[in-house]
C-alpha cells in the first residue's frame, strides 16, 4: 500500500486528493494536511465582500467530504519536508502541526510514498509596513477579499462606508494591490467594479470617489502581459477594454505603482517613473503580496536543504527551467510541463505553490531599483489542470512503478476560462466572460499577440454573471463530490 | 447622465472608448443576453477542450 500526502486544500490540493483517492481506491491511502476546515470557493468572496453572499454561501465542512471519499483529513499545517528521511530510516515524511481536530499544537510526523505541495499562498500582508499587523495577519487599515473571513469584514466596513456616504459625507474609496510585487489583479477588478455596482443600487455613487492602484504597467495587464482579443473585426489590447470600462464607471486610476506604506487612511507609493505620491482613503481594499507556505525542508542528516527546494520566496522548485536570463530571451519552454520536484521524483507542486521560472509580465523597474511587475497568476482552472495532471502521474507511478510516463500540463499549453464579475445581480448583474490560449504567451507560435487569437476573447454583459454565479454552484458541487462530480471540468 | 460626460473628468479618461447608449443596454438584454450565454459557453468549452 502506497501512501499519498497532499499539503493544502485549495483548488490544486483538492483536485489532486479527491482525484487521486477516486483512481487509486482503498488499496492506497490518500493523506490530506491543511490547516483550514473550511473549504472556500474564493471567486465568490467578492460577493461576501460587498454583502451579496454570506460567507456560508462560499464555505463548507471538509471532514464529511472526506470521510466520505475515504481521504485521510489532518487538520493541520505542515512545517517541514524530509525528504530523505532520517537517521536510522529512510522513509521520507512531513512534520506537522495540528490546528484542529482537538490536537491543536500537537506535532505529528507523517510518512509518504508521494508528496504533493499544493499550499496555495501566504498572504504576505506583512510585506508592507501598515498593511500587515506585524503578525502576519492582515492590520486594521486596510481590509480584504482574500478569504471568506476578510470578506464578511470586508462588507461590513463597506456597509458603513455606505451609510456615511447616504448622510451625505463624501466617501474615498481605494481598491487594487498593497505592493509592487502583487498578483490576483482580478480579485480586485472584480471588487472595485462591484463596490461601484453596489454604490449605484443604494444611490450614494454620487458621494464616493472610487479610485483604482495597482503595480500594472498598463490597465487589463493582470498579471499575464495582457491580452489581445478578437472584437467585432480588429485585434485589440485588454487595456482598451479595461481603460473603456474604469472610464464609463467614472474609476481614475493610479497605475506601475508600489504602495510601500500604509497608514490610517493613507496609502503611500512610488510609480515605475521614481515619483512618490500618497493616496488618503476611508476603505481600502488592497491584495498582498503572496508568498510560498514558509515549510523548511532537512535532508537525512537535519542540514536544512530549504534553499534547494524552495525558490526565496517559499515556493517549490519543479520541473521549470530557472536559470536566469533577460525578458528577450523568454521561452514557453522554460514553464513546467510535469510538476514534479528536479531532486527529488516523489514531490511534485501544484497550484500556486510551484515556482514560476519567471514571470509573464513584462519585467519593470523605478529609476530608484523598486521592482513593480505583477506576479504570474496561477490560480483556478489552471491551478485544477495541474492538480489533475499530478493525480494522473502520481496514480500511474504507483501502478506502474518509476517508469510511468509523467502526463503534463504546462501553462504555455494550456487555455483558461475566466469570469470576472463587475456587478450582482439576476438581471442587472455584469461579468466579463474571458478565455485566454495559452495563459503563458507563446511568441514563437503565435508572433505579435503570443496567443491564438481564434481561442482568447472577452466580452461583459449578463450573460458573464449567470456563468459566474451558475460556475459559483457548480464547483461547489464539485468539490462536495456530490454526483456526477467527475463530470464537471477544472 | 449621459457616461460620455465622463471624457472630460480627466486626461485618461478623455483618451479612452465608452459604450454607445445601445452597446449598455444589449449587455443587460436579457434576450440578448441568453443568445451571448450560449455562445460564450461553447467558446469557453473549445478552450477548456484544448487545455485537458
Amino acid at each position: 500500500m502506497a501512501r499519498l500526502v497532499v499539503l493544502g486544500a485549495g483548488v490544486a490540493g483538492h483536485t489532486t486528493a479527491t482525484f487521486a483517492k477516486k483512481w487509486l481506491g482503498n488499496g492506497h491511502e490518500v493523506v490530506v494536511v491543511t490547516p483550514n476546515s473550511l473549504w472556500n470557493w474564493i471567486p465568490s468572496n467578492i460577493w461576501v465582500g460587498v454583502g451579496g453572499m454570506s460567507k456560508e454561501d462560499v464555505v463548507f465542512p471538509l471532514a464529511p467530504v472526506y470521510q466520505k471519499a475515504g481521504i485521510d483529513f489532518r487538520q493541520a499545517k505542515a512545517v517541514s519536508i524530509h525528504p530523505e528521511g532520517k537517521d536510522g530510516s529512510d522513509t521520507p515524511y512531513v512534520t506537522v502541526e495540528y490546528t484542529g481536530q482537538n490536537k491543536e499544537g500537537q506535532t505529528e510526523e507523517i510518512t509518504y510514498d508521494y508528496l504533493v505541495n499544493a499550499t496555495g499562498p501566504k498572504l504576505n500582508f506583512d510585506a508592507t509596513p501598515g498593511l500587515g499587523n506585524g503578525e502576519g495577519g492582515i492590520g486594521s487599515n486596510t481590509v480584504s477579499v482574500c478569504t471568506a473571513d476578510h470578506a464578511v469584514h470586508a462588507s461590513q466596513e463597506l456597509k458603513q462606508v455606505f451609510e456615511k456616504a447616504k448622510r451625505g459625507e463624501r466617501q474615498k474609496i481605494l481598491v487594487g494591490t498593497g505592493h509592487g510585487m502583487c498578483t490576483c489583479q482580478g480579485a480586485a477588478f472584480e471588487y472595485i467594479h462591484n463596490i461601484h455596482h453596489e454604490a449605484e443600487k443604494a444611490g450614494v455613487r454620487d458621494n464616493v470617489d472610487i479610485k483604482w492602484i495597482s503595480n500594472e504597467a498598463f490597465l487589463g495587464d493582470f498579471g499575464m502581459g495582457g491580452m489581445h482579443m478578437k472584437v467585432n473585426g480588429y485585434v485589440v489590447s485588454s487595456r482598451i477594454f479595461a481603460e473603456s470600462l474604469y472610464t464609463e464607471r467614472n474609476i481614475p486610476w493610479i497605475i506601475g505603482a508600489h504602495v510601500n506604506k500604509i497608514e490610517e487612511g493613507k496609502a503611500h507609493y512610488e510609480l515605475l517613473d521614481g515619483s512618490t505620491g500618497e493616496e488618503e482613503f476611508d476603505f481600502a481594499m488592497l491584495i498582498p503580496p503572496f508568498a510560498g507556505a514558509g515549510m523548511k525542508a532537512y535532508d537525512k542528516a537535519g542540514e536544512d536543504i530549504t534553499s534547494k527546494i524552495f525558490n526565496p520566496g517559499g515556493f517549490m522548485f519543479v520541473d521549470g527551467d530557472y536559470a536566469p536570463k533577460p525578458y528577450d530571451e523568454w521561452k514557453a519552454a522554460d514553464w513546467p510541463r510535469t510538476y514534479q520536484n528536479r531532486d527529488y521524483k516523489n514531490i511534485f507542486a501544484a497550484g500556486i505553490a510551484f515556482a514560476p521560472p519567471h514571470i509573464i509580465s513584462k519585467p519593470a523597474k523605478s529609476p530608484n531599483g523598486t521592482p513593480i511587475n505583477p506576479t504570474p497568476p496561477r490560480t483556478g482552472m489552471p491551478s485544477g489542470i495541474i492538480g489533475k495532471a499530478v493525480a494522473h502521474s502520481i496514480v500511474d507511478l504507483i501502478k506502474n512503478g518509476s517508469s510511468a510516463h509523467l502526463h503534463e500540463a504546462s501553462m504555455a499549453e494550456m487555455g483558461a476560462a475566466c469570469v470576472a464579475s463587475a456587478g450582482k445581480g439576476l438581471t442587472g448583474g455584469q461579468a466579463a466572460a474571458m478565455t485566454i490560449y495559452p495563459v503563458v504567451p507563446d511568441f514563437d507560435k503565435y508572433p505579435g499577440t503570443g496567443r491564438d487569437t481564434e481561442y482568447t476573447f472577452g466580452e461583459i454583459g449578463l450573460a458573464g454573471h449567470w456563468i459566474k454565479h451558475i460556475l459559483h454552484h457548480l464547483f461547489i458541487w464539485k468539490a462536495k463530490l456530490k454526483p456526477g462530480w467527475t463530470l464537471i471540468p477544472e | 447622465m449621459s457616461v460620455e460626460e465622463n471624457f472630460a473628468k480627466n486626461s485618461e479618461f478623455n483618451l479612452s472608448m465608452v459604450p454607445s447608449k445601445f452597446a449598455s443596454f444589449m449587455r443587460t438584454c436579457v434576450i440578448w443576453q441568453f443568445i451571448r450565454f450560449v455562445a460564450i459557453n461553447l467558446k469557453m468549452i473549445i478552450v477548456v477542450r484544448k487545455s485537458h
